[in-house]
Formats: structure tokens, sequence, C-alpha cells
């Protein structure tokens, strides 16, 4: 299950639907091995793509020491489809390399109400959690 | 002096669960064919026939590799290699 902080999941529905039509993509940081995401961290998208997201490799290298020597992890990686439901496409499947964390799917293809799921990706296969929000 | 290697939580299999490792070589290509020696699995898990996976990425120092000389960038005793796994996916 993902427990996540009303103000978070509010600032990735924010994002997602301030890039429409491209996707969106970013990370929730949190101390190591709490499972607890608490830093938002909005990514670029390198591809500035509709259809395709990848952090662009210079930003992702500075983010991922930052977190290391906070002693965070990447808690929840998120991304937005814009066009197609919250679910991992196969490329997205096959990307998946956090096996800890919550990959967390955004759809802004409904203008008024944004679908938002969570998933774990472990060796390829897919397996949908609860998103519980917590004020 | 040797070259510190980090290695991402998904290639720690390969390691003993380090976060770190050293290894030689004149170039990324020899610094991974080291390492093979002592991590072995580890050099398919970066390198795809004659170059770097797509889905991984390799920093020297600060820089990726991919904007220097991908495997044949040359290091040196001293230098930092992180491993980091790339982050990306698409709707289809």
């Amino acid at each position: 299950m993902l427990t996540i902080p009303r103000d978070l999941y509010d600032k990735i529905v924010a994002h997602a639907r301030a890039d429409h039509p491209d996707e969106a993509c970013g990370v929730l940081a949190g101390p190591a091995g709490r499972d607890r995401p608490e830093r938002f961290i909005a990514m670029l998208n390198a591809e500035r793509s509709p259809t395709f997201y990848r952090f662009d490799s210079a930003e992702q290298f500075r983010v991922w020491r930052e977190m290391d020597e906070r002693d965070e992890e990447p808690v929840v990686i998120y991304h937005s489809h814009t066009a197609t439901e919250a679910y991992p496409s196969r490329t997205d499947i096959s990307y998946a390399s956090e096996p800890q964390a919550h990959y967390v799917l955004v759809s802004t293809r409904d203008e008024d109400q944004a679908e938002f799921r969570s998933f774990r990706i472990v060796d390829g296969e897919v397996t949908e959690e609860p998103v519980t929000v917590v004020e | 002096m040797a070259i510190e290697v980090r290695i991402p939580t998904i290639l720690r299999t390969y390691t003993d669960g380090a976060k770190q490792v050293e290894g030689s070589g004149a170039t990324l290509d020899e610094l991974i064919t080291d390492l093979e020696q002592r991590h072995g699995g580890l050099r398919d898990r970066l390198v795809d026939g004659g170059g770097l996976r797509r889905f991984v990425n390799v920093y020297l120092n600060d820089e990726d590799v991919r904007f220097l000389a991908g495997l044949e960038t040359p290091v040196k005793d001293g230098d930092t290699v992180t491993v980091l796994p790339a982050v990306a996916g698409g709707d289809r």
C-alpha cells in the first residue's frame, strides 16, 4: 500500500496537469527503508513528449546524489499518461528498475478527474496497490 | 588507489550487497571487464554488444559517459564511476 500526504498527492497531479499534453515525471524522496514519501522533486522530461518520458541524466545524477547524501531513497517514482489509462505500459515495465519504489501513474486524459494509481513493478511483474491519502 | 564504482540497488545482487566496489583499467570498458572478474554477471547488465545498455546511465565523476566517449572513455585512479538505472517509460 502507498500512504501519501495530501500535499504531495496534489503536487503530483498539479505537475501532470501543468505539463499536459506532454508526460510529466518526478520523484518523492523519503528516508531510506521507511517507505514514507516526504519530499517532492519534479524532474524534467528530457523527451518532452506526449508518449514517452525519460529523466534527464544529468539532473538524475544530481538528485540521486542528493538523496544519497541525505540518506534518502526514491520512495515514489511518478509519471503521467496523457491520453491513456494510468496503468504501466510495456515500456514502463521494461524500464522499471527500483524494486523498492512505488510507481505512481497519473492519467490526465480526463480534464476534470485525474486518475491516480500506484504499482509495484518487480522483475517485469506489475502489482497494483491501494493508495491512502493522509491529511 | 583505485577507481571507485557506485552500484545501484538493483545491481547489488552482483556485489554481495555492496554499494561501492573498486576496480582498475584505463578505459571504462577495461574497468567493467575487471569488475566482472569479481562480480560475475555485472558486465552483461551494463553492456549490450559493443555499447552501454539503454537502461543504464554511467557517469564518470559527474558526467554522463554518453557525452564523453562511452565505453572508450578514459578512466584513472581516483575517479568515481556511478551507475544509475535510467528512469524512463512511455504509454505503449
